[in-house]
């Protein structure tokens, strides 16, 4: 078992299935908000649905609706479970927060693998890998 | 964390100013947070940004309503464009649908007491800053006027950043509210001539391109007008991210001169305009007013129209505030315009307007258009000053 300590950017505490890329990630244009799914042409994770995962990505690009696209997400019960990032960028912490999407950031993510069952506990900013 | 709250401000995280506030309060100080600030400043003014519809989508708008329960503004808060006119949208194409959307959007913004006039230049219709007033805006054409032009101090916000400054008629202390960070980074002489606000644009492009977000201090451009800036502000912060810059004699902050220096020639200008410029374009809408048209530029567009008739197949679009359409009528500018053929927008622009599929080609004098004219609506684009787009509308 695994821990990671990190900062908190938004509350709260699930446990999950990683779904875990190098690259990072633009919410407006890069993923749909309809469908949950990773649009964005070439993307490591093109055609994967975020919905209900835990999703682990080194940072946010893109333009500043990136925050809506995660409220929609919310919204439609699409969003992931939770956000983990090495460093956040703002549309993705404002998106988190409008969302209440529990988020945590500063943790090297290369440790985690797409499927692991994670536990992150963002109000102590702390990732555990289960299994 | 080293974020220091004043009394209002855990009232307000904590509840006691409502629902909305709190929110607004929750994405102020984790952005104080992510960026290391020390305290919450004051702000005056707020511009914000994602008005239209077309961008905001129903999500972005379900946002907005949750905020307008219990929200309301503190300070002066104007509105970015939206995706219409708010009064005339139905001779310019829009559907009653989208319409009624975007009204919806309005709604939202007018219940929590914003002033629900939609414009990308705040600056020319009341909501103007002085130097070194502390603001929160959104808009990057108008973060960068309100930085380098008037010497207010932003940092560039969102969306809902910006809707929680206006909230709480607080910011988080980091990033440009620093002095620090205001210094000028790499010097840039210009040797090439720049006259008209399509130049400005290509000049605002070429260094943009370059410098992404490094500070720029400029040199060679001899005297420039509110419009030709805005022009210039405009293309810098979309092809380069550019915040603040200054200009050499021109824009009032003050900054050391920096070592590296780096020279733009009128080759780079060239390539810029011939890059904007799409050789097989089919001009059909020619569109001035990115950033929205001044007063001063409206009545030159009004004489140049006087009396003729724009082409068959042909649409116009001079788009501005709506304050500065209020004095277009007045003047009798706007029925010139309109007698012509062409359109006096009010409200809206050529880049958040529901536009695509609609048009094969866009002739304009910015830049900045050009951009999201490619990207968002897959025209093909032409780059010219203000008089020649106007020739052209009505050859």
């Amino acid at each position: 078992m695994s821990k990671f300590e990190g900062r908190k950017i938004y509350k709260g505490r699930v446990e999950g299935e990683a779904l875990v890329t190098s690259e990072d990630i633009s919410f407006y244009g890069g993923c749909e908000s309809s469908t949950g799914i990773i649009v964005e042409k070439g993307h490591e994770l093109e055609g994967k649905s975020i919905a209900g995962k835990i999703l682990v990505f080194p940072s946010g690009k893109g333009s500043t609706v990136g925050s809506y696209v995660l409220f929609a997400l919310k919204k439609a019960g699409l969003a992931p479970l939770a956000i983990v990032n090495e460093e956040i960028d703002p549309v993705v912490a404002v998106g988190s927060i409008i969302s209440e999407i529990p988020t945590i950031d500063h943790i090297d993510i290369s440790k985690i693998k797409t499927g692991q069952k994670l536990v992150v506990d963002a109000g102590s900013g702390v990732v555990v890998i289960v299994e | 964390m080293g974020l220091e709250l004043t009394k209002d401000d855990r009232d307000m995280l904590d509840g006691k100013h409502g629902k909305a506030a709190r929110k607004a309060m929750e994405i102020i100080t984790a952005l104080g947070e992510i960026f290391g600030a020390k305290r919450l400043i004051p702000v005056s003014s707020v511009q914000i940004a994602g008005v239209s519809y077309h961008n905001l989508g129903e999500a972005g708008l379900e946002y907005l309503s949750d905020m307008a329960e219990d929200g309301q503004t503190r300070v002066l808060t104007t509105l970015n464009p939206a995706g219409m006119d708010l009064i005339e949208w139905k001779k310019h194409g829009i559907s009653e649908s989208f319409a009624k959307n975007q009204e919806r959007v309005v709604d939202a913004f007018l219940k929590m007491g914003v002033i629900a006039t939609c414009t990308c230049t705040p600056y020319l219709i009341g909501n103007l800053p002085h130097y070194g007033e502390h603001i929160a805006w959104a808009e990057s054409s108008a973060v960068c006027f309100a930085n380098s032009v008037i010497g207010a101090l932003t940092n560039r916000e969102g969306g809902p950043s910006a809707l929680a400054s206006a909230l709480t008629g607080r910011t988080a202390e980091y990033g440009f509210h620093l002095e620090e960070n205001r210094i000028a980074q790499v010097r840039y002489d210009i040797e090439a001539r720049i006259e008209n606000t399509d130049d400005f644009g290509l000049l605002g492009q070429v260094i943009g391109a370059r410098t992404k977000k490094a500070i720029p201090y400029i040199t060679g451009v001899a005297n420039a007008t509110t419009e030709q800036l805005k022009s210039f502000c405009a293309s810098i912060a979309t092809y380069g991210g550019v915040a603040l810059f200054h200009m050499e004699g021109l824009t009032p902050n003050r900054t050391q001169v920096p070592n590296k220096t780096e020279v733009v020639t009128q080759d780079e200008l060239d390539a810029a305009r011939s890059e904007l410029d799409d050789a097989d374009a089919e001009i059909d809408f020619i569109s001035v007013g990115c950033p929205h048209a001044s007063i001063k530029e409206i009545a030159w567009i009004a004489e140049m129209l006087k009396g003729k008739r724009v082409a068959k197949g042909k649409t116009v679009w001079i788009t501005t505030a709506k304050p500065t359409k209020d004095i277009a009528i007045r003047m009798g500018y706007y029925d010139t315009i309109e007698k012509a053929g062409a359109f006096l927008v009010s409200d809206a622009c050529c880049a958040v307007a529901p536009l695509k599929g609609r048009f094969k080609g866009l002739l304009t004098d910015s830049a900045k258009a050009c951009f999201y004219a490619r990207g968002k609506n897959s025209f093909k684009t032409r780059i010219r000053t203000i008089e020649e787009c106007m020739k052209e509308a009505i050859a």
